[in-house]
């Protein structure tokens, strides 16, 4: 067809082809619609600046610097959070405990998501009695009580591990207890999800033709079948970094976390124990952080649930 | 000359919770270098499942192969370990799938799929791979393929992606080529055009095609030998010519006589097999067309017929009655 001004369109096959939406590209484009779950982003980026931005403008030394004559003083214009009962700055601690709790939220998941996947992706996998034994373990570990194991692992291992230093800061062994025995407690549902992806998903014609070109278990387990449950696995490890901050949260409340001076925002709460009325700016603030970090990841999981999830057809 | 694949007295069984399905009963039959080789027989005649269990990629349990051997290049794939499978399978003999809709991986690039046997078995680095790909993609005739490479199965069509599986099955140059139906999920332009693809690759790379199907018409085109299956045995065996001029066995002559043609009458109506095929779960004892044959005597109820030769270019029937006379052989 001749355009007005006579030449004739020239398209070549790049122009003519629109350029492929990526599964990527899907999945940002339905989650950018998530109103909620933008929102928590944006809370959960800024939650970050503050804890680690933060310490470039106070130091850990003043956030464990006790003056006791200063104790308990409510906010005021040098102490904006107020003051707890040794003195220290309730905003400084919130800072370094702010680092600690996304620290052990973030990691505890790593561990969880690991141990999860492994136990899961084996169970459902190869089926059979390895099936049978890996989930009458994960039902084992499901019927303990959380809190029972929290307090016995905690109480039992507490003190074994030395302190270790971190991009510059030296956390004591209790951090990586704790992230050790929040992965290693609440891996189970994440296994069992994963199992269930497994076995359907090695039913699939495209596993039975990954093995028809000689592809090897492990590939296909991680390569092949893996991919394809990334969606439930992504949002149960969001909602589980939720989970392993009020984990620890509730653990340091009882004392047996995170041991003093390294300030976490549950050891706060524990410390404020006995002020809750008489000082409630002791709680208030690294309560309210708590409810700010879960309440903007639970909506970000959420976002991405509905973001990754294939059957989603919404562009 | 030796077979490139011989399959001598092959058994597959399942042991299911309803009882034990004899899906192979006893199957032998060769393929030669270059040679086509056609399949045929209805749904659940136990095509696949002996293709399978030569390849061993029956799941174990609930499968077994009872016994029998598959020697490829005089060697039985039927004792070698996984691992030894592994190094076999895509490289030495190459399987493609009825549904091409479901049989690549839907959050992999088609880029990933097809190089990754070109990683493991041939040793590639991704540069050399990806040329391959490319390479590989242009021969099924994929056009503009290298920016497909970082395309999803889903931004292909239905023809598309059977020609990718192609491509991921020759991507190392196997002997042999087996397709599981690969047009049946195809409508019948594609599927002229997939048979097509696969006559002109295999005269180009010169491997042995075993081509499974239940399209008759299909079978005519591109085999140069075809076996008819039911209920798990073979019950005949012929040069294609052969087969169709001559069906020596009921079961092929009636599914002949069961297919549409152009050249006959339109008013006449289609003729159909009788009855059902037999369940396969319980051990078969006589001819297992027996109950639908109009041809059957007495001793097809117990003695199964085992293949035999009936005439000189190495036609072979199971069957105790000559249908031209209808008299016992």
């Amino acid at each position: 067809m001749k355009s007005e001004s006579g030449h004739i369109a020239v398209l070549t096959p790049d122009d003519l082809e629109t350029p492929p939406i990526s599964l990527r590209e899907l999945a940002w484009r339905r989650f950018q619609r998530h109103k909620l779950a933008l929102f928590g982003a944006v809370v959960l980026i800024m939650l970050f600046f503050y804890s680690f931005g933060g310490a470039f403008f106070v130091s850990e030394d003043y956030a464990n610097f006790n003056d006791t004559t200063i104790s308990l003083n409510s906010p005021s214009q040098q102490h904006p959070f107020g003051t707890d009962a040794i003195g220290r700055d309730i905003l400084a601690r919130t800072i370094y405990g702010g680092q600690i709790s996304l620290l052990i939220g973030m990691t505890a998941v790593i561990v969880e998501t690991i141990l999860g996947i492994l136990v899961g992706a084996a169970a459902g996998y190869y089926g059979g009695v390895v099936d049978n034994i890996l989930m009458r373990i994960t039902e084992a570990m499901l019927n303990i009580p959380e809190i029972f194991l929290l307090i016995v692992m905690a109480k039992f291992f507490g003190g074994k591990i030395p302190d270790i230093s971190f991009f510059g800061r030296i956390l004591s062994g209790s951090v990586v207890l704790i992230v050790l025995i929040i992965g290693g407690t609440a891996w189970m549902y994440l296994a069992r999800i994963v199992r269930a992806e497994f076995l359907s998903l090695k039913e699939r014609d495209f596993v039975l033709a990954a093995r028809a070109t000689g592809t090897r278990n492990s590939e296909i387990i991680f390569m092949h079948i893996l991919p394809n449950c990334l969606a439930p696995i992504i949002v149960t490890a969001t909602l589980g970094v939720a989970n392993a901050i009020l984990t620890e949260a509730y653990i340091s409340f009882l004392g047996l976390g995170v041991q003093p001076p390294t300030a976490t925002w549950g050891n706060m709460l524990d410390s404020a124990n006995n002020y809750l009325e008489s000082a409630p700016w002791l709680w208030i603030f690294p309560a309210l952080l708590i409810l700010l970090t879960v309440l903007s990841i639970n909506f970000l999981g959420d976002g991405l649930r509905d973001a990754l999830d294939p059957r989603s057809r919404a562009v | 000359m030796t077979a490139l694949l011989d399959v001598k007295n092959l058994k597959t069984r399942f042991h299911t919770p309803e009882g034990t399905v004899y899906a192979v009963n006893g199957i032998s039959f060769h393929v030669d270098e270059g040679e086509t080789l056609a399949v045929v027989g209805e749904s659940g005649c136990g095509k696949s499942v002996s293709m399978l269990s030569v390849l061993q990629l029956i799941l174990v349990p609930p499968g077994e192969i009872a016994g029998g051997a598959a020697l490829y290049r005089d060697k039985d794939l039927l004792k070698k370990s996984e691992s030894e499978m592994e190094a076999i399978r895509g490289q030495e003999i190459a399987m493609i799938f009825q549904d091409p809709m479901t049989s690549l991986n839907p959050v992999l690039t088609i880029g990933r799929q097809i190089s990754e046997s070109l990683h493991f078995h041939m040793g590639m680095n991704q540069k050399a791979a990806n040329a391959r790909t490319v390479e590989l993609l242009d021969m099924v005739g994929i056009p503009d393929p290298s920016h497909r490479l970082g395309d999803y199965p889903h931004q292909f069509s239905g023809g598309m992606r059977q020609r990718v599986m192609i491509a991921m099955a020759l991507s190392c140059n196997p002997s042999l080529l087996i397709a599981d139906e690969p047009t049946t999920a195809l409508d019948v332009t594609i599927q002229a055009q997939i048979v097509e693809l696969v006559t002109r690759i295999r005269q180009q790379v010169g491997m042995a095609v075993i081509w499974i199907t239940h399209d008759l018409g299909v079978v005519a085109g591109i085999a140069d030998r075809v076996i008819v299956m039911y209920a798990g045995f073979i019950v005949e065996e012929a040069s294609v010519n052969s087969l169709y001029e001559n069906p020596r066995h009921p079961y092929t002559s009636a599914l002949l006589g069961a297919l549409p043609r152009v050249d006959r009458r339109r008013d006449r109506r289609l003729k159909s097999i009788p009855g059902a095929p037999p369940s396969l779960l319980a051990e078969p004892h006589g001819c297992p067309f027996t109950t639908r044959c109009e041809f059957a005597i007495e001793r097809c109820k117990t003695e199964n017929p085992p293949l035999t030769s009936v005439e000189q270019n190495n036609h072979n029937i199971a069957c105790w009655v000559d249908i031209k006379s209808g008299a016992p052989r």
